[in-house]
C-alpha cells in the first residue's frame, strides 16, 4: 500500500495548480451555453495546456500526451477542488472520439476528431429505441443500401442533446438476416438531413433532457460508416463500458454529501440548526460511510489500471448500481433536512441551491434506470461477477403449452 | 502509487487461510461452540505463524507488522469463524501495552502463551462507572470482557485509567452470547490488586478505534463466507427442474450482497493502512468502517440465510455461526448508531 504519487507527480500537481491560478478567470460563466464563444475559447485553452483531450494525438487536434492515469487523476482532483470548468464533455467527446481513433478511417479522423473535441461539432447518440432498451441488440431501425447511400427508417429514443446536435452517431440494422448482434452497423450523419424529425421528451424534472428522433427515408452517404457492415455492436460496446462507470463517480457523491453537510450547518428548523438533530445526523453519517466505501473502491480501481495483476472485475461492475442509488439517497437527504423548504422547485423564492436537490433526486432516478437499469446491472454482476447461470431460454414446447 | 496488498500481505493471507481451512473446519467450529475442547492449539498454531505478535515489536519477540496486516488476518479469521483472542490479545492489548510502555508481558503474548483480555465496558457505555479503583485495588463489575480464557485483563475505568489484573485475582463468570465462537465473561472485583498501565484516555480511545477497524475486517470475512456459501448452494439446489441460482430473484439477492460487500474490501484495507501511516482520518475511517460493515454484514447475513431457504435456518449447515459472528461484531465496541455518533464528533459536527 503506497498512496503517494511520487515527486514527479507532485511537480505535475504544482503545474496544474499554477494553470488554474493563472487561467481560472477565463472559464465560462453560468449562462454561457453550448454554442457560446466563451466555451469554445475555454476549450482551446484547456486543450493547449493538456487539460482536455489530453491523449488525443496532435495530428487530430489534441494535446498528444501518453496516457497517464495518475496525471488524469491529479487534474480531476485539482479542477474539482477549485470547482473549475472541465470544458465541454458531450457524448461526441467522451464516446465517439475514442471510437473514431480506434476504428475510424484516416479520413474520418481528419474530418471529425478535431472539430468534435473543440466543441465545434456537437453530437448526439442514437442507440436506444422504444423496443430496444435493456435488450439494445434487438434494435430495428434499419438502413438499406441504395446506390451510394444508406436509406434509414425507424425511431430512436432517449436521445439527449438531439435538439442541439449537429451530427448523430447511430446504431442501425443493416443485415436483417444475420444474428442480432452481427446485423448492426455504426453510422454518422448530419441532423439537418431531410427526413429527421426531433420531438422533445419532457421528463419528470420538467425539462426535456431527452428526445425522440424519427427517421423517414433519411439518405446518408455510404462511406459514413465506422467499422465494417455488421460490426456496429462491437464498436458501440467498446464505449458503453466507459459510460457506466462515469454516471455516478464517488468524487461527485462526496461533493454532494459535503453540500448536505453545509446545508445542515447553515439551515435551521424551529430555531435548531439541522446538524444538531441526531436523527438527520445519523442519516448523514450512514451515507458518509457508504460514500467512503465507494471512494476507496475507486482508488483500488485506479491502482489496478497501473498494476495490471490486480483482479478488480467485480469491484468495477458494481460501480454504476451502487453509485447511482447512493446519489439518489444523498439528494433525498438534502431535501428531507430542509423540511417544507425542501418542496421548493423552479421559481420558488425559498428554493436552496438553485433547486438542485429535488432536480438531482429525480435526475438520479433517471440514471438508476438509464445506461443499463439496476436490474440489468444485477444480472451482469451475478452472471459475470459471481458465475451464476443466465435465465434459461423457454423451449418451443413450453411456449406452445403456455400459448395453449 | 499502489492501493492494494503487498506480495508479503498476499502470502500472509494465503498461509493463514490454508492453516484455517485445515485446522478450523466446520466440525471444529461446531465442537468448540459446543464447549468441547479448547481453542488453545489453534491459537498456538496461529501464534507460530506470527499472528499473536502482529503488532508487537521484534525486540519483544513479535512480528512487528502493521494494522493493515492485522486487517488481512482478521478477514481470514472471520471467513473461518475462527475462535481465539486475536482482537483482544493480538490487537487491542498489544497496542495499548506497547504504547503505554508496559512491555513486560509482550514477549509471552507474542508466543501465544499469555492471553490478555479486554474489559472496557465502562468506556464503551455499557455500564458507566461500574468499576472503581482505590490504592491500585479494583472493585465493582465489568461486563462483556473478552475472552473468558484470558490470563489477565486490561480494565478501563470511566476516567481513562487502565489497570492490568491477573485472572486469578478476579471472579469470572462466563456469559452466554449468541456467538459461541467467541467467549465473553463478567468480571467481579472485590478490592482486587491490579497494576496501573496508563491514565491516558486518548490511548484508550485509540485502542478501541483499532479494535473497530479489525472488527470491520472480521465482519467482511464472515460476510464473504456467507455470500460464497449462498452462491454455491444456489448452484446445487434444484427446484422446478432448475438450479435455484438460475432464477433472477435469487441472482439479484446475490448480486446485491456482492455489490455492497465488494467496496468494503478496499474500505477495510484503507482503515488499517490509515493507522500505519498515522493519517489524520484514521479514527474517523475506523468508526465508519465498523458501522458500515455492521450494516452490510447484517444485510448479507440475512440475505444469505434466505438464499439457503429452510436449510439456512437449520443447524445442519452451520451457517448460523457466521450469522451470529456478524451480529456479535455489530454490538461489541459500539453499535452502529453509537459509532456513527463518534464519527460525527470526530469531524466536529457535534459535541
Amino acid at each position: 500500500m503506497d498512496l503517494t504519487y511520487g515527486a514527479d507527480y507532485d511537480a505535475f500537481r504544482e503545474e496544474v495548480k499554477a494553470f488554474i491560478r493563472e487561467h481560472k478567470h477565463r472559464q465560462p460563466q453560468p449562462g454561457d451555453g453550448l454554442r457560446s464563444q466563451a466555451l469554445k475559447n475555454w476549450q482551446s485553452v484547456l486543450i493547449e495546456h493538456g487539460y482536455h483531450s489530453r491523449t488525443v494525438p496532435r495530428d487530430y487536434g489534441g494535446y498528444g500526451a501518453e496516457p497517464d492515469i495518475i496525471k488524469s487523476r491529479i487534474i480531476s482532483e485539482e479542477f474539482g477542488a477549485e470547482r473549475v470548468h472541465r470544458g465541454f464533455n458531450g457524448q461526441g467527446v467522451t464516446m465517439l472520439t475514442p471510437v473514431l481513433l480506434e476504428m475510424g478511417t484516416e479520413e474520418q479522423k481528419q474530418a471529425f476528431v478535431s472539430p468534435t473535441i473543440k466543441a465545434e461539432i456537437i453530437w448526439c447518440q442514437g442507440y436506444s429505441e422504444p423496443g430496444a432498451g435493456s435488450d439494445l441488440a434487438s434494435l430495428t431501425t434499419k438502413a438499406e443500401l441504395d446506390g451510394d447511400e444508406w436509406v434509414i427508417n425507424g425511431q430512436k429514443i432517449w436521445t439527449s442533446t438531439a435538439h442541439h446536435a449537429d451530427w448523430m452517431f447511430c446504431l442501425v440494422r443493416t443485415e436483417p438476416d444475420a444474428p442480432k448482434h452481427l446485423g448492426i452497423s455504426f453510422l454518422l450523419f448530419r441532423m439537418d438531413t431531410p427526413g429527421i424529425e426531433i420531438r422533445p421528451l419532457v421528463d419528470m424534472t420538467g425539462d426535456a433532457n431527452f428526445n425522440e428522433v424519427f427517421f423517414t427515408d433519411v439518405r446518408v452517404p455510404k462511406n459514413q460508416i465506422v467499422g465494417e457492415r455488421g460490426q456496429g455492436w462491437q464498436v458501440a460496446n467498446a464505449v458503453l463500458g466507459h459510460e457506466r462507470g462515469s454516471l455516478a463517480t464517488p468524487d461527485a457523491a462526496t461533493n454532494r454529501l459535503n453540500g448536505v453537510k453545509r446545508l445542515m450547518r447553515e439551515e435551521s428548523i424551529s430555531g435548531q440548526p439541522i446538524i444538531d438533530n441526531p436523527v438527520f445526523r445519523d442519516r448523514l453519517m450512514r451515507l458518509e460511510g457508504r460514500v467512503l466505501a465507494m471512494q476507496y473502491n475507486d482508488m483500488r480501481l485506479l491502482s489496478a489500471k497501473i498494476n495490471k495483476n490486480q483482479d478488480v472485475r467485480l469491484a468495477k461492475m458494481i460501480v454504476k448500481l451502487i453509485g447511482t442509488e447512493l446519489r439518489h439517497e444523498i439528494e433525498c437527504l438534502g431535501i428531507d433536512v430542509m423540511g417544507e423548504i425542501g418542496l421548493s422547485y423552479g421559481d420558488n423564492p425559498h428554493v436552496k441551491g438553485l433547486g438542485s436537490w429535488q432536480y438531482q433526486y429525480m435526475f438520479y432516478l433517471g440514471l438508476i434506470i438509464g445506461g443499463g437499469t439496476s436490474q440489468i446491472q444485477k444480472n451482469i454482476i451475478s452472471e459475470r461477477g459471481l458465475g451464476m447461470p443466465k435465465e434459461p431460454k423457454i423451449s418451443a414446447a413450453e411456449k406452445a403449452v403456455k400459448g395453449a | 502509487m499502489e492501493f492494494g496488498l503487498s506480495q508479503d500481505q498476499l502470502l500472509l493471507d494465503d498461509s493463514v487461510r490454508k492453516f484455517l481451512s485445515a485446522e478450523v473446519p466446520l466440525d471444529a467450529v461446531r465442537s468448540l461452540a459446543a464447549g468441547e475442547g479448547s481453542d488453545a492449539s489453534v491459537w498456538r498454531g496461529l501464534a507460530d505463524m506470527g499472528l499473536a505478535g502482529v503488532l508487537i515489536p521484534e525486540a519483544h519477540g513479535g512480528a512487528e507488522m502493521g494494522m493493515l496486516d492485522a486487517v488481512v488476518i482478521a478477514e481470514a479469521l472471520g471467513y473461518a469463524a475462527c475462535p481465539g483472542p486475536f482482537l483482544s490479545t493480538a490487537v487491542m492489548a498489544s497496542f495499548l501495552l506497547k504504547e503505554a510502555g508496559a512491555t513486560d508481558p509482550l514477549a509471552s503474548m507474542a508466543t501465544g502463551e499469555y492471553r490478555v483480555g479486554i474489559a472496557f465496558s465502562d468506556v464503551i457505555g455499557a455500564r458507566k462507572g461500574q468499576v472503581t479503583e482505590s490504592d491500585s485495588k479494583l472493585s465493582g463489575q465489568s461486563l462483556f470482557a473478552f475472552d473468558a480464557e484470558a490470563d489477565a485483563y486490561l480494565v478501563a475505568l470511566a476516567d481513562g485509567q487502565v489497570l492490568m489484573i491477573e485472572a486469578s485475582e478476579v471472579t469470572r463468570a462466563s456469559l452466554t452470547t449468541i456467538d459461541k465462537t467467541r467467549s465473553v465473561c463478567e468480571l467481579t472485583f472485590d478490592a482486587s490488586p491490579a497494576c496501573l498501565v496508563t491514565e491516558d484516555m486518548a490511548l484508550v480511545k485509540q485502542t478501541i478505534l483499532r479494535g473497530r477497524a479489525v472488527q470491520a475486517a472480521d465482519t467482511l470475512g464472515a460476510a464473504q463466507y456467507m455470500l460464497d456459501q449462498a452462491v454455491a448452494y444456489s448452484l446445487e439446489r434444484k427446484q422446478f427442474n432448475r438450479v435455484v441460482g438460475s432464477f433472477q430473484a435469487v441472482k439479484h439477492m446475490c448480486a446485491e450482497m456482492a455489490s455492497q460487500l465488494e467496496p468494503c474490501r478496499a474500505f477495510t484495507w484503507y482503515a488499517g493502512h490509515a493507522f500505519d501511516e498515522g493519517a489524520d482520518d484514521a479514527g474517523l475511517t475506523a468508526c465508519h468502517a465498523k458501522a458500515h460493515l455492521a450494516e452490510v454484514g447484517q444485510f448479507v447475513a440475512k440475505t444469505s440465510t434466505e438464499v439457503h431457504g429452510g436449510m439456512g435456518f437449520t443447524d445442519l449447515l452451520g451457517l448460523h455461526y457466521w450469522f451470529k459472528r456478524i451480529g456479535f461484531n455489530r454490538q461489541l465496541l459500539g453499535s452502529p448508531e453509537v459509532v456513527r455518533h463518534e464519527a460525527a464528533v470526530l469531524q466536529g459536527l457535534c459535541d
